[in-house]
């Protein structure tokens, strides 16, 4: 017999028998069928894509293990997976609703990711480092005082507990320590910006 | 005059070659290999 004519039941058992060339028959046989089943249900091209897809790979799984049971109705089995893969689909949509921009409105004007991208996550890192290499440069007492108003979040009363000067001197302190640090930014030319 | 409808072709719906090349080529290289109970699924690709 023509491959090409055989009929489903043949076609499948001679592809579950190794004939590659039966499966391609098969599927140009149906595919508009089964395609259109799908896309009758979604109407969404890429969607029923890939669900024509999932249908065929399960087809093939199932055939490849010798799981499928000839009853000459595959084409009903065929339907049946897709039509399967469609109830998974809209399940699955029901649970993650996808939201479609449409129109004037902008999803994305309301919704925006407030983090860093990965570029501005670096270059931040890059200015925290290079920050904190310069301070190095500043007189201990005023590094004392920056140290811990910055990145130990004191309040002066604390800062002035711990130093032993009175809060004035600590304010006057990181005046200093600040103003010192922008001569030296300037100094050698630096720009601490993101 | 009368519009002849009859002329006029239904468009069909099938799924794009790409679709099928892959299902045609994941066919070839999938391959199934069991031992005693247990099976293996393999892309040789």
């Amino acid at each position: 017999m023509n491959n090409a004519e055989a009929n489903d039941a043949f076609l499948v058992k001679s592809y579950m028998e190794g004939d590659e060339q039966s499966l391609s028959i098969l599927i140009n046989r149906h595919q508009q069928r089964i395609y259109s089943f799908i896309f009758s249900k979604v109407f969404d091209k890429d969607i029923a894509e890939d669900i024509f897809q999932d249908t065929f790979i399960k087809v093939i799984r199932t055939l490849k293990r010798g799981k499928y049971n000839e009853e000459g109705k595959f084409l009903p089995w065929v339907m049946r997976i897709s039509h399967n893969l469609v109830i998974d689909h809209f399940r699955k949509n029901k649970r993650m609703p996808k939201f479609e921009n449409s129109g004037d409105f902008n999803i994305f004007s309301v919704l925006c990711d407030s983090g860093l991208n990965a570029e501005k996550q670096i270059i931040k890192d890059q200015i925290e480092a290079d920050v904190q290499e310069l301070i190095k440069e500043l007189p201990e007492d005023q590094l004392e005082v920056l140290v811990m108003r910055i990145y130990k979040d004191m309040s002066f009363k604390e800062i002035s507990e711990r130093t032993g000067v009175s809060i004035n001197t600590a304010l006057g302190r990181m005046r200093y320590a600040l103003i010192n640090l922008r001569k030296v930014i300037e100094k050698h030319n630096l720009v601490l910006t993101n | 005059m009368a519009k002849l409808y009859s002329r006029k072709k239904l468009k069909t719906m099938s799924p794009k070659k790409e679709t099928i090349n892959f299902l045609l080529n994941y066919s070839k290289a999938l391959k199934i290999s069991t031992y005693k109970k247990l099976e293996f699924e393999s892309i040789l690709n």
